[in-house]
């Protein structure tokens, strides 16, 4: 086991830089610097242009401005948003949480959903439910995102008027951030409709973001079912004289979850890819919406500071995935 | 009244290429403390008649039967929940894969005190305490800290002795063994067959014990069981079928064991048992018979009283007026008759 995490581990320092060299040159393969976009329409005479580019280091050669960029990041130092002055890492910590909490509900949502209906699937097999699930969920994997959240505004915002369209949380209510959890810090406000309103603002962006996930897990699910009911292990179950519950709840689920499991941990990546887009439809104010305003303003220590530290909580929730899918299955417990 | 009795039993596969009879009309006896030897090549439905008696027939399968009680209760009628106080605990079984048939997510202790507390209704306590004499039972050596290992950190010889440890756990009546030893080492092979008997012997209880190979079941069963394409062929006390055998086919399954073996080679059967596209009219056995004739081509046999037991053929090899008889119905092989 503890090399099973040493060498986890030790796989976070390409990836890494992998990330940095991503982050750091993509954005600057995109025409157009943040000095253009800082002047806007007005626009900006050539020589002051030049001035500012020597003053936040543009004009120096990109792999000299790559190395001063990664010496900075290894001492901690993210920079600057070149828009807000404010360093990249406090903006991070502020919004994170949002994005956090939007996560949890999306794949809460579909584990609580996706669990049962692939197992019922897989147990009333080739029923109109099974039927059902597996159409559904082939329709929901295929939804482009962009599209699924606007369907879901224009129904129920805009046509029922039964959720909000956009935020965390009605602007009436000022919550104090303690743990930036919304719907916890709504309930220790004790103001009373806060925590209804932020529920409220999470229904549509947890559907939306959800739908993938739930469809794959509901799907994996089936598949682990039908696998694991015509294991030998089933059948002794059976001649113990255990009930249909206990079986399948217990013996079987156990088994089944092993490969769900490490299909959550291959769907965190494609969570958070998800997420921005979500936070977009949605003005979430998360590090998504953060991370889609910092292409547009080119503002680049934000763009790559956001992207590493994503990229190191998808690798920390692999990391957690993968200590969980060694505790659910002993095999890799022992043999490791 | 025997511990078990079954008329007429029949498992039915509906697949694509038409229905699979894999058990065709068996019916059985079975006093308190008997053992029986069930033999047949593989796929003579020895496996699928047990698990019908346990009620796991897989989907889609179907079971049919005229009687089929256990212990005086009519399993044919009888209630799924009811069914389910008694497998595991009046009737067990054990199987030939031990490894694959535990559950690898789950400790030996938890497989095992599970049993315990669902039949016996034992607290964590006690069906711990059982559990590690149980294991010591079977000869699992340091019992107590097997408790918390995991099926794949022993071998299959003690994942064998861990299944036998869990049928027991519930003292049943009747255990079905379908061929325990079929998947481990030759060595472990005898010390497993060893356990078996002497648990049969110690707690006097019925013991069914499956097998491909006459060999194994010679030195075990008082009465064995012919199969063959899921008919019983001959049914008879053990000694008797080893020194005079009554159908061909038990005849044939004799001569090709290793130490009947004439020379240095082994004789074998000719022929494969009929699936479902190749099943004869007649005898079911008739296509691999050295005596078959017209008549047991077209005339499926009854099963019927034979030699203190029963018997599938027109000629018993120890019909008196066989050669006759088979003579009359135009033996298909003019020399095997004579
Ligand atoms: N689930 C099933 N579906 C279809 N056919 C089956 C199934 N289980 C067993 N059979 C068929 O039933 C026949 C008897 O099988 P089995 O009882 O396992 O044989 P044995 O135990 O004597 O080797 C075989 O021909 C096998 O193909
Ligand atoms: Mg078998």
């Amino acid at each position: 086991m503890l090399r099973f995490i040493l060498t986890r581990v030790s796989l976070i320092i390409p990836t890494f830089i992998g990330i940095t060299l991503l982050a750091f040159f993509l954005i600057r393969l995109v025409p157009g610097d943040p000095i253009e976009t800082m002047a806007g329409e007005r626009g900006i005479d050539a020589a002051r242009h030049e001035q500012l580019r020597k003053e936040f280091g543009f004009d120096k050669p990109i792999f000299v401005q790559y190395g001063v960029y990664i010496s900075r990041v290894l001492q901690g130092d993210l920079g600057k948003s070149l828009v807000t002055q404010a360093p990249v890492w406090s903006e991070f910590k502020a919004l994170f949480p949002a994005t956090m909490e939007l996560a949890i509900c999306a794949i809460l949502f579909a584990l609580v959903l996706g669990l049962p209906a692939g197992m019922i699937a897989a147990i009333r097999r080739n029923s109109i439910f099974d039927h059902g699930v597996m159409g559904i969920s082939l329709a929901g994997y295929s939804m482009p995102i962009f599209w699924w959240g606007l369907i879901l505004i224009l129904v129920f915002s805009v046509q029922l008027d039964l959720t909000p369209v956009s935020g965390r949380i009605d602007v009436l209510y000022y919550i104090e951030p303690v743990t930036g959890f919304l719907l916890i810090d709504s309930l220790l406000s004790g103001e009373e409709g806060a925590f209804a309103s932020a529920v409220e603002h999470l229904i549509l962006p947890t559907i939306v973001l959800g739908t993938v996930p739930l469809a794959v897990i509901a799907r994996m699910t089936r598949s682990a079912m039908l696998e694991v009911l015509g294991e030998d292990y089933i059948r002794t179950a059976k001649a113990k004289g255990l009930s249909r519950y206990r079986i399948i709840v217990l013996h079987a689920l156990r088994n089944a979850l092993i490969p769900v499991v490490t299909v959550i941990g291959l769907q965190v990546g494609v969570l958070f890819t998800g997420a921005i887009l979500t936070e977009t439809i949605f003005s979430w104010p998360g590090v998504g919406k953060w991370l889609i305003d910092a292409i547009f303003r080119r503002d680049y220590p934000v763009l790559q500071g956001g992207a590493l530290l994503l990229g190191i909580v998808v690798m920390s929730v692999n990391l957690l995935v993968d200590l969980a899918y060694g505790l659910i299955n002993p095999r890799i417990r022992h043999n490791r | 009244m025997a511990l078990l009795e079954i008329e007429n039993l029949s498992v039915e596969f509906p697949t694509q290429g038409g229905i699979m009879r894999a058990v065709d009309g068996v019916s059985l006896k079975l006093e308190e403390g008997e053992v029986l030897g069930v033999v047949g090549e593989s796929g003579s439905g020895k496996s699928v008649t047990m698990l019908a008696l346990m009620g796991l027939v897989p989907f889609p399968g179907r079971v049919r039967a005229d009687k089929l009680s256990f212990n005086g209760r009519d399993l044919l009628t009888i209630s799924d929940r009811e069914r389910r106080k008694l497998t595991g605990k009046d009737v067990a079984m054990i199987f030939q894969e031990p490894t694959t048939s535990l559950n690898p997510c789950f400790t030996i202790g938890f497989q095992l005190t599970e049993t315990l507390r669902l039949h016996e209704g034992m607290d964590r306590r006690a069906a711990r305490r059982r559990a590690i004499e149980l294991l010591d039972q079977v000869g699992i050596p340091s019992a107590e800290s097997r408790l918390s290992a995991f099926p794949h950190q022993l071998s299959g010889g003690m994942n064998q002795r861990v299944m036998i440890a869990m049928a027991i756990a519930c003292n049943p009546k009747l255990l079905i063994a379908d061929e325990p030893t079929t998947a481990l080492d030759v060595t472990i092979q005898a010390q497993i067959l060893d356990l078996l008997i002497n648990l049969q012997k110690e707690r006097n209880m019925a013991l069914v014990m499956i097998t491909h190979d006459m060999g194994v079941i010679a030195e075990t069963a008082k009465r064995i069981m012919v199969m063959y394409a899921g008919q019983i062929m001959e049914e008879r006390a053990a000694e008797d079928l080893f020194a005079s055998p009554q159908h061909p086919y038990t005849s044939a399954l004799l001569a090709a064991l290793p130490e009947n073996s004439k020379g240095s080679r082994l004789s074998t059967i000719p022929g494969v048992v009929p699936g479902l596209y190749d099943r004869p009219k007649g005898c079911l056995f008739s296509p691999r018979c050295a005596y078959a004739t017209e008549h047991s081509r077209s005339v499926r046999p009854e099963l019927r009283p034979w030699a203190g037991g029963q018997i599938r053929c027109h000629y018993p090899l120890g019909d008196s007026s066989r050669t006759a008889r088979i003579n009359a119905d135009h033996p298909l092989d003019a020399e095997a008759a004579s």
